[in-house]
């Protein structure tokens, strides 16, 4: 038998369905990590099953709940409202038909304190598994449950093997990579999944490459829970 | 150490190895895991804990809950049960209202583990925890009968399928009742003869239900299913024990249960769009709540 008695056995989380709350709060809890700065706003558009059910399933708590910080099995997530309150969190809801994307789609756009704002496409794709599709304009597919390194670089000659040599450096294994642009010579997207703790050391060496923008890493701790 | 992929392998590695049911189950998710089975035990104390909580909260405490279908449906079933005078007996009363106070937590944003789904969240607490109060179980073995429950869940899982939007009700709230059927056989002390038996049993008392929730919404009728399943697992468990045979193998019955769901039209899987979301009530309940049909 290959799978799990924990799959039969849970998840633990907050009802009352895995793919329009436990998944809505894992997408704006991962958006909010990508995102990595102060927002005073955040609003979400809902796609198909989603903006059909999110008011019976709680997504909209859920979504804000996530946008706070608050994992899908916290036990404050039904109070998120409240929550953000108290934070001076504004938020806001509109339903959104996106085309070829998958039913249970959010659209979301953060206000960020310095005035800019940061806009990311993810999907609840069932029994809480999440993916992120689109991070400020470039597509992606992200599914959030390894550390994941975020690049914004010139798109230049050797700039990828400048990347992958740092990591070499630094014994960081590449899981999976995307490279993304908006135009020939423009800026590039890339996003490296690793199975490696992201350590401070290796985001400055990143940083130090020449033609990189910027460089954000999200570490994710591989948890059980106990 | 041998694999299994049914629940007749489970029985003759048992056998074979003169190990308990539990223990094939135990070594079985040590592989899978790659974890010590100190360290199994610790997350099925932890799963269980929440699954006491879940299925206490609502007894005493009306939870919010959209469009209000099932706010406060425990708290009353409790009262009920506890002055004793139900035709079903006080035991099977208050397992009904566990069983409803999970459904009720859940469909209020409070925290459940989903056993084998959210929707079906109530059955094997009721069941495990009403037997480890009446039979006066330690909970190292109420910890092993949450483990032969589970196994087979994997197993249904593998062959068959737990998703109401697949399979309907009955692979929900159906092979929870197999599951917590088989732990009440274990706890019981019942051979794993009586247990496999007490599967086959309890999925041929439920083949075909639908999955039919008004509005869409994991409340109505997925709380009652909640409450009749988990009496349906320990109705089987009886049969079972009293020495009833499936004259059908469990693993042909788990087959037949997919089957069954595969033929069942969509309607009837988690849409919303038959059975009791269909009629002209539930329609309009949804339309209350949501302001569309």
């Amino acid at each position: 038998m290959d799978i799990s008695i924990f799959n039969v056995l849970g998840p633990v989380m907050i009802g009352p369905s895995s793919s329009h709350t436990a998944g809505a709060a894992k997408l704006s809890k991962a958006a909010r990590a990508i995102v990595g700065k102060p927002f005073s706003r955040v609003s979400f558009g809902l796609h198909g099953s989603f903006a059909k059910t999110y008011k019976g399933h709680g997504t909209d708590v859920a979504l804000v709940a996530g946008a706070l910080g608050l994992k899908e099995n916290d036990d404050r997530l039904e109070g998120a409202f409240a929550l953000a309150k108290e934070a001076g969190l504004a938020y806001e809801f509109y339903e959104i038909d996106l085309e070829n994307m998958h039913e249970n789609t959010v659209v979301m756009t953060f206000y960020l304190e310095d005035g800019t704002q940061a806009e990311i496409v993810g999907a609840s794709i069932g029994g809480g598994e999440i993916l992120i599709r689109r991070i400020d304009g470039f597509d992606t597919e992200l599914r959030m449950n390894s550390s994941t390194l975020l690049i914004c670089q010139e798109d230049k000659v050797g700039i990828i093997s400048e990347i992958s040599r740092v990591l070499a450096k630094h014994q960081i294994n590449i899981g999976v990579m995307t490279v993304n642009r908006n135009s020939k010579g423009g800026t590039a997207y890339c996003s490296i999944e690793t199975d490696s703790y992201l350590t401070e050391e290796v985001v400055k060496a990143l940083r130090q490459v020449p033609n990189i923008i910027s460089v954000r890493a999200i570490n994710i701790i591989p948890e059980e829970e106990v | 150490m041998q694999m299994y992929n049914s629940i007749e392998d489970m029985l003759r590695i048992s056998e074979a190895e003169n190990k308990p049911l539990y223990q094939v189950i135990l070594d079985n998710e040590a592989r899978v895991s790659e974890i010590s089975e100190e360290e199994i035990f610790k997350r099925l104390e932890k799963r269980y804990q929440v699954m006491e909580e879940a299925a206490s909260r609502a007894l005493t405490e009306e939870r919010k809950t959209v469009g209000s279908l099932i706010t406060g449906v425990t708290k009353i079933q409790y009262e009920y049960a506890k002055k004793g005078e139900g035709l079903c007996g006080s035991f099977l009363n208050i397992v009904m209202a566990r069983a409803l106070s999970c459904s009720e937590v859940n469909a209020s944003m409070g925290k459940i583990c989903a056993a084998p789904t959210a929707g079906a969240c109530g059955i094997l607490p009721a069941v495990l925890i009403s037997l480890e109060e009446k039979e006066g179980f330690s909970r190292r073995k109420a910890l092993e009968g949450l483990l032969v429950a589970s196994g087979i869940g994997a197993v249904i899982m593998k062959n068959a399928t737990v998703a109401g939007a697949e399979g309907g009700c009955q692979a929900e709230c159906g092979v929870a009742a197999a599951m917590a059927a088989a732990a009440a056989v274990y706890l019981k002390g019942g051979t794993n003869e009586m247990a496999a038996d007490s599967v086959a049993i309890s999925l041929m008392n439920c083949m075909g239900l639908v999955c039919d929730p008004i509005a869409g919404l994991v409340q109505v009728p997925c709380a009652q299913r909640n409450a009749s399943q988990a009496v349906n697992a320990l109705l089987s468990a009886d049969l079972a024990l009293a020495g009833m045979k499936s004259p059908v193998p469990p693993d042909e019955v788990v087959d037949a249960m997919y089957r069954v769901g595969k033929l069942l039209p969509y309607q009837l899987k988690e849409t919303a769009l038959g059975g009791i979301a269909k009629t002209k009530t539930g329609q309009a309940i949804a339309k209350e709540i949501f302001g569309k049909e």
